[in-house]
């Protein structure tokens, strides 16, 4: 398994910390870690990306899946722990347009 | 105008019966039942502006009796005109003689004509756009298949690769205008060590300016093989080419012989744009004078030496930059092209900061000839760089081990964040080639090279396939999201944005992706 996820909550948003590689083994799990993470219906879904080692054109495809999903019910999403790389690819991608970049986690 | 007229010809003729017959009736069966009226209404005529606003059926004596047309209609015994008018626009008319009766045309008849002709307006108007889009349709596409033949005649002659020499570095610039003009270049290994480097332009454009190009390209690489006087070369391939050419076209050529371990230099000039040379803070030009191929027989061409010193940067440059117009009309000239030899710290710079000046300059223009840039950038350390080369089965995932062994074996050569884009362009370029090129056949392998210099990293990512899958479309997150487009389709666009620049060429039966990073970052674009 190249994708690990722990779900947790910061206030009312939920909490996803991914562990791995984002690329086309992690399709799955990044399913169920947003299932599970709007299980509680929270009021903003965080993904932490301060262990992601890896995201490749396959993976972004996947994130902008699940950020489709998210704006579709009216969830906000939030980036934690980008590298200046992947925040840059964010930028190029311009993800960033509609996920919020955030300081990771102390 | 004379032109929309020319369809109201036939339009008119197939419902238009004049009073010649009537005269002829008596002759026989054999008499045609209608003729066709000549009802041409030359530009400025006033019954144009007339027609265009005139109520419908009108007799022929309402007309402006001034006109010319009335009076060729009159003659020919037209007593009714109908014009045909849609959207306010006159396309055609229907002009009738004497009815077959004899009788004046009724109240009926007019309204019959009315009718008619408001009937007929809008669909004569439509069959004229529709003439006129295929004919112009087919003179698109006959246009565009000769463009690309040409295209291809062109591309064949382009060195699909520029050779290694040692201490220099060679970068190239080729986009053809999209009228394809002629121009050329190559580097040809002499047999004695030192190469030749030719840059070239026909006159003209499109498939002459190719076949033309094509085989002053064949004279000048078997008179390399003979003769290594730059000289010499081109008063040969002059004295060749002359029975072959047409009358109306010529060939602008520049060719220098190089000696890469000293820089000891011979050029020679058939009326092409001089080089110039970078050299230290100054901008040099190297000054040969001859008659362009093609044109007069015997021609001889001087022949000057040179020493290109260690640093120089050399540019070879057709007319296509120096003369590209702005917006304004203005040339970018040789003044902007001196200015960024003077401004670049090396070749590869060079070719960048050209393209993007011109880019610049021309914006909102079309190109209009083949722009064509060659840069010799003479090292200061000699024969600096690093050449590593490996193989990796095509297997999905692969593409991380060829990512991780590039970014090993460059890791102290790139700032950090440039060496992340660096990876992440090398993985999604090898995936591709694992994915798309090899099919990802474990028995097919796809070859990396990877060379360092004192300038720039590049990677070479090699497979068997016939080139990079090309996405359809540009990503755009916007569409993505509201489903108007696959959440794929990133992988070209990220390796685009990623590396400083991206190469693709044919190696035998292999098909070669490039990525250069330049080793400087204040150098990136």
């Amino acid at each position: 398994m190249s994708l690990a996820f722990e779900v947790g909550r910061r206030g009312s948003a939920a909490t996803i910390r991914l562990t791995g590689r984002i690329d086309r083994d992690a399709g799955t799990v990044l399913e169920q870690a947003y299932t599970a993470a709007i299980a509680g219906t929270p009021s903003a879904v965080e993904l932490d990306f301060v262990d992601v080692e890896y995201i490749n054109s396959t993976g972004i495809a996947l994130i902008v899946s699940l950020l489709a999903r998210a704006r579709a019910q009216g969830l906000p999403i939030r980036a934690a722990g980008l590298t200046p790389h992947y925040r840059h690819i964010f930028e190029i991608t311009r993800l960033s347009d509609f996920i919020e970049i955030v300081q990771p986690i102390a | 105008m004379i032109v929309a007229m020319t369809d109201t010809i036939d339009a008119s003729a197939s419902v238009t019966r004049t009073a010649r017959r009537t005269a002829r009736r008596g002759d026989g069966e054999s008499q045609p039942r209608s003729a066709v009226i000549d009802v041409r209404i030359d530009e400025g005529d006033p019954l144009l502006e007339f027609l265009r606003t005139a109520p419908g059926p009108l007799e022929i004596v309402a007309l402006p009796a001034y006109s010319p047309a009335v009076a060729r209609m009159r003659e020919q015994g037209v007593r009714i005109v109908v014009p045909l008018v849609t959207s306010g626009e006159l396309v055609g008319l229907v002009a009738l003689g004497p009815r077959l009766s004899e009788r004046t045309y009724s109240r009926t008849d007019r309204r019959l004509l009315d009718s008619l002709a408001r009937y007929a307006a809008p669909a004569l108007r439509l069959g004229q756009l529709m003439r006129e889009q295929e004919a112009e349709a087919r003179e698109r596409e006959r246009i565009e298949q000769e463009l690309h033949v040409a295209q291809l005649i062109q591309q064949q002659f382009l060195p699909a690769e520029l050779p290694e020499l040692g201490g220099w570095h060679v970068a190239a610039f080729y986009r053809p205008a999209r009228t394809v003009g002629g121009d050329f270049y190559d580097i040809i290994e002499l047999a004695d060590g030192r190469i030749m480097v030719v840059a070239g332009d026909v006159t003209d454009k499109g498939v002459p300016a190719a076949l033309v190009m094509a085989s002053t390209h064949a004279l000048l690489r078997s008179t390399a093989a003979v003769s290594a006087s730059p000289g010499a070369t081109l008063r040969r391939v002059n004295d060749l080419l002359i029975p072959q050419i047409p009358l109306n076209m010529f060939v602008t050529c520049l060719v220098m012989v190089i000696d890469v371990e000293t820089g000891r230099t011979q050029f020679a000039n058939a009326g092409h744009n001089l080089p110039f040379v970078r050299r230290g803070d100054e901008v040099i030009r190297l000054e040969a004078r001859g008659m362009p191929l093609g044109l007069m027989p015997g021609s001889r061409y001087d022949e000057i030496e040179t020493v290109i010193e260690p640093g120089d940067i050399v540019l070879l440059y057709s007319d296509g930059i120096t003369e590209q117009h702005d917006a304004a009309g203005e040339m970018f000239g040789f003044d902007r092209t001196r200015e960024l030899v003077a401004g670049s710290a090396s070749g590869d710079e060079l070719v960048d900061r050209s393209v993007q000046a011109l880019g610049a300059f021309a914006a909102g223009v079309e190109q209009e000839d083949d722009i064509t840039l060659v840069t010799l950038h003479r090292g200061r350390t000699g024969g600096y760089q690093d050449t590593v080369s490996f193989t990796v089965p095509s297997e999905i995932g692969n593409e991380r081990e060829i990512m991780d062994r590039v970014a090993a074996i460059v890791d102290d050569a790139l700032p950090a964040i440039r060496l992340e884009s660096l990876k992440t362009a090398v993985s999604e370029t090898a995936m591709n080639a694992i994915e798309h090129g090899n099919h990802a056949l474990p028995e097919l392998d796809v070859a990396v090279t990877v060379r360092r210099s004192a300038e720039a990293v590049s990677v070479d990512i090699a497979d068997y396939g016939r080139g990079r899958q090309h996405e359809a479309e540009t990503p755009d997150l916007d569409l993505k999201l509201a489903g108007l487009q696959t959440p794929r389709g990133w992988g070209l666009f990220l390796v685009e944005q990623l590396a400083d620049r991206v190469e693709e060429f044919a190696d035998g039966d292999r098909h070669v992706v490039r990525l250069v990073m330049r080793t400087r970052e204040g150098e990136a674009s």
